[in-house]
């Protein structure tokens, strides 16, 4: 744990936080009496305006095309119903300023030229703050509700969602400036065959921010090639370390500098006035996203069949799992269910866990958990230490789950110079310190935009 | 069937369309005048082929700037995916608390085709049946979770009782759909759905889902023997012609123009332009116009598209308003807070939901 303090004002590298709307999920702990709405705007908008108050970079919503189904049937466990992205988003702008305001949306089954235009619309009524987490999809249950419908590859999944992303840009590219006629596009390649007139001027960021989610090779290789942010798993610092380097190395390749791409894991915090308390407060959590039946559902997902004879409170099934089982539909499952029986029957056997217990313990994901001072301090060695850009946080209740951390954490990531103590731009581009999108003739004052991005680099160069 | 009106108020919708503006500001004051004059919706065109952003999103960003008036976006059916335009629809009306609209409206032509290249051109017969059966669909995804799915039920663990959600399955000609919606069901059960009647091809979509139909009539008699027709056709499907809205659409000129009205006559009457019937003279004499339209039958309402955009809407809601407020025909406040209710059309029952379940 880093001990270094340095007063404000003093120039390190900051780090870049981001909000992810807790909404359905397994983490979203819906039994709290605090627990509110996932689908009023009142909640999406408490939401924003707590990490707008907290300076962070952007607002974040995840996206499901299908409701999943387990057995069979709709899955009727953990938080489900949720609106649509960028409706959502364009709502926000209105009560946000500064807050950058990102969509995950779905490059199977949309079309550029539309999304394109979404995105751009966004862009334009945020005043600059738009950001598109692309995901892709490759199953023929999502594939059920849409036109498109079918199934992708793997493989073709990551080219469609390359070509998608390409097209994208050449769409916004094709307005040269807000003031200038379009020039007409023409995209031939595998995945489209497009061609007219795109019909939004150039928006204020330009090509808004690409984000992209994946921990695959391929993933990896998409992010470095494409994205401007990359949302990681690797929350640890070993493990972040490592994907950071990996992901860093292959940013040359494109003619890619190294803070070009944000590497941002997503992450839960869990604070105590004291250490115990806050370790009190994380079991206690754990215990409500992983109820009784919760634990069984989530063996099941491992083990393919059905377990509900089981006991929560007894040990784990004696037999191996079915690993060609479709019990469960839209979501992925484990690409190897056996071993990962076996290694969760070897953490049960070692500790004496029941499968709850189990559930519990393996299911984790990197929490920052302590006294507001602790989670600062292990917030800034991370970042010090090249395991992330910033971090992605995952509140576990929707929607008053940040309102600690922007009135404790916050502050402290301030002094220790960590964290910016205003917005110095206002696009969410400016708050990562990226570029311009090549080739941009910005709509917003150049001297600004560059001024920006000057500080950002300045201040990275100096720590 | 009868086509007698003038019995209830009338309603009134004004286009916020403004050319070249992609910034929320000059849409944020037009929707807030649009209020001040208690207006039940306002409407905001698209297309893929012309410039113009995205009017769903517009009239998101304007719904936490508003408290009461309608919005009501057109999207198309031709190129869009139906899960994500109703999922979208459906959203707008959970952000702006039960206020939304959805105009359905059709592509036509190759020249937009292209900007997609997955399907050719179609004629509008085969698109208007293709939009009916998105319309099915949206209807279905809007009711495939029941009112009251989400129970939180922290003794058995369950967050929803999935009995009270419904696959849908829907088979159309061009697509199919399973469902359920990824969206609850949202403040208005089904958001307002809007289809301009004009085009003799739309005319089955509108009398079989449309809760608000546009007619562009030159004349009181015209626009009376289509909104006779629509209702004819509603009840043909087996609708209570009364849950149809038929407004005769306007373009505006309110500037006193050339063909300024007559003194009493209700207006010198609309002339053809290329926006459609265009009235042309002061907001005094189209008061005149509306209230002899209004009780002659012809028309449940207007939906009025201003020429100038800023001038024509202010003289709008500040001349023409107050006299059919004055003379009681118009609200002078919102009694209710939805679209629907402002409409006077009533929550839609959800036809998934069993009828007399005694639980």
């Amino acid at each position: 744990m880093t001990s270094t303090h340095r007063g404000p004002g003093r120039a390190r590298r900051r780090m870049h936080l981001a909000a992810h709307f807790p909404g359905v999920n397994n983490t979203t702990v819906w039994s709290d009496p605090r627990s509110g709405s996932q689908i009023d705007f009142a909640s999406f908008e408490h939401l924003a305006r707590t990490a707008e108050a907290g300076l962070f970079d952007f607002f974040f919503l995840a996206e499901g095309l299908r409701l999943r189904e387990h057995n069979g049937r709709v899955h009727d466990l953990d938080v489900v119903g949720r609106p649509e992205s960028i409706t959502v988003l364009n709502a926000l702008a209105a009560v946000t300023d500064r807050l950058g305001l990102a969509a995950t949306v779905n490059a199977t089954f949309n079309e550029p030229f539309e999304l394109a235009r979404r995105l751009a619309t966004l862009d334009h009524l945020s005043g600059g703050r738009a950001g598109w987490n692309v995901v892709t999809s490759s199953d023929a249950f999502t594939g059920e509700n849409f036109r498109r419908g079918g199934y992708l590859d793997r493989a073709d999944r990551y080219t469609r969602a390359a070509e998608f992303v390409a097209t994208a840009r050449e769409l916004w590219d094709s307005w040269p400036s807000s003031d200038e006629a379009p020039r007409p596009f023409v995209h031939q390649g595998r995945q489209f065959d497009i061609a007219g007139r795109f019909t939004v001027p150039r928006s204020p960021q330009g090509h808004p921010v690409v984000i992209q989610a994946g921990d695959s090779s391929d993933g990896r290789e998409f992010a470095a090639s494409s994205a401007d942010v990359i949302f990681s798993r690797h929350g640890t610092l070993e493990g972040g370390r490592a994907f950071y380097t990996d992901v860093k190395d292959r940013l040359a390749r494109y003619g890619r500098e190294r803070d070009e791409l944000k590497i941002m894991p997503g992450v839960t915090v869990v604070l105590g006035d004291t250490a115990a308390e806050a370790q009190e407060r994380a079991a206690e959590i754990r215990h409500q996203q992983i109820s009784p039946q919760n634990a069984l559902h989530t063996l099941e997902q491992v083990w393919g069949v059905d377990l509900s004879g089981h006991d929560p409170d007894g040990p784990l099934p004696a037999f191996d799992p079915d690993p060609d089982s479709a019990l469960v539909q839209g979501r992925v499952r484990l690409a190897d269910p056996v071993t990962a029986a076996a290694k969760w029957r070897a953490l049960s056997e070692e500790k004496g866990l029941s499968i709850r217990q189990t559930v519990i313990e393996a299911t984790g994901r990197q929490s920052f958990i302590g006294t507001p001072e602790a989670v600062a301090a292990e917030l800034v060695e991370f970042v010090d230490s090249d395991a992330a850009d910033g971090f992605i946080l995952v509140p576990h209740l929707t929607p008053a789950g940040l309102d600690g951390f922007v009135d404790r954490v916050v502050p402290l990531l301030q002094e220790r110079g960590a964290f910016r103590t205003e917005y110095s731009g206002r696009t969410l581009r400016s708050h990562l310190g990226l570029k311009a999108p090549a080739g941009e003739r910005a709509t917003e004052p150049v001297s600004e935009r560059v001024e920006d991005s000057v500080t950002e680099r300045v201040g990275e160069s100096v720590s | 069937m009868t086509a007698s009106t003038g019995r209830g108020l009338l309603h009134l919708a004004a286009a916020l369309d403004l050319p070249g503006a992609y910034d929320p500001q000059p849409y944020t004051e037009l929707v807030r005048l649009a209020e001040r004059g208690a207006l039940d919706f306002v409407t905001l065109g698209d297309s893929f082929g012309r410039p113009g952003p995205d009017a769903l999103a517009v009239l998101a960003r304007l719904a936490p700037v508003t408290g009461r008036v309608g919005l009501v976006p057109t999207v198309t059916t031709t190129h869009t995916e139906p899960f994500h335009l109703q999922a979208a629809v459906a959203t707008l009306d959970w952000v702006s608390r039960g206020r939304a609209g959805w105009q359905a409206e059709v592509s036509q032509g190759e020249h937009e085709a292209r900007l997609f290249g997955r399907r050719d051109a179609a004629p509008p017969e085969a698109l208007w049946r293709e939009a009916a059966d998105v319309a099915e669909a949206a209807t279905r995804l809007w009711d495939s979770w029941e009112d009251d799915a989400e129970i939180r039920d922290t003794s058995t663990g369950r967050f929803i009782d999935r009995d009270k959600l419904h696959y849908v399955d829907f088979q159309g000609a061009t697509f199919s759909v399973k469902g359920p919606s990824i969206v609850p069901r949202s403040p208005q059960g089904h958001p307002v759905i809007v289809v301009d009647a004009t085009d003799p091809h739309a005319r089955d979509t509108a009398a079989r889902y449309a809760d608000v139909a546009l007619v562009r009539a030159a004349g009181p008699a015209q626009s009376a023997a289509l909104r006779t027709g629509l209702r004819t056709a509603a009840a043909a499907h087996g609708r209570d012609p009364d849950t149809l809205r038929v407004l005769a659409a306007l373009a505006v000129d309110l500037g006193e123009g050339e063909y300024a009205a007559e003194p009493g006559h209700g207006g010198g009457g609309p002339r053809p332009s290329p926006y459609g019937p265009l009235y042309r003279g002061g907001p005094v004499d189209l008061a005149e116009l509306i209230a002899a339209w209004h009780s002659s039958g012809a028309a449940d309402g207007f939906h009025l598209t201003p020429v100038e955009p800023r001038r024509d809407l202010e003289r709008l809601v500040n001349g023409t308003v107050p006299l059919l407020q004055h003379r009681g025909l118009f609200r002078t406040f919102y009694p209710g807070s939805t679209l629907r209710e402002h409409l006077g059309l009533a929550r839609p029952a959800n036809r998934y939901a069993l009828v007399g379940d005694p639980s």
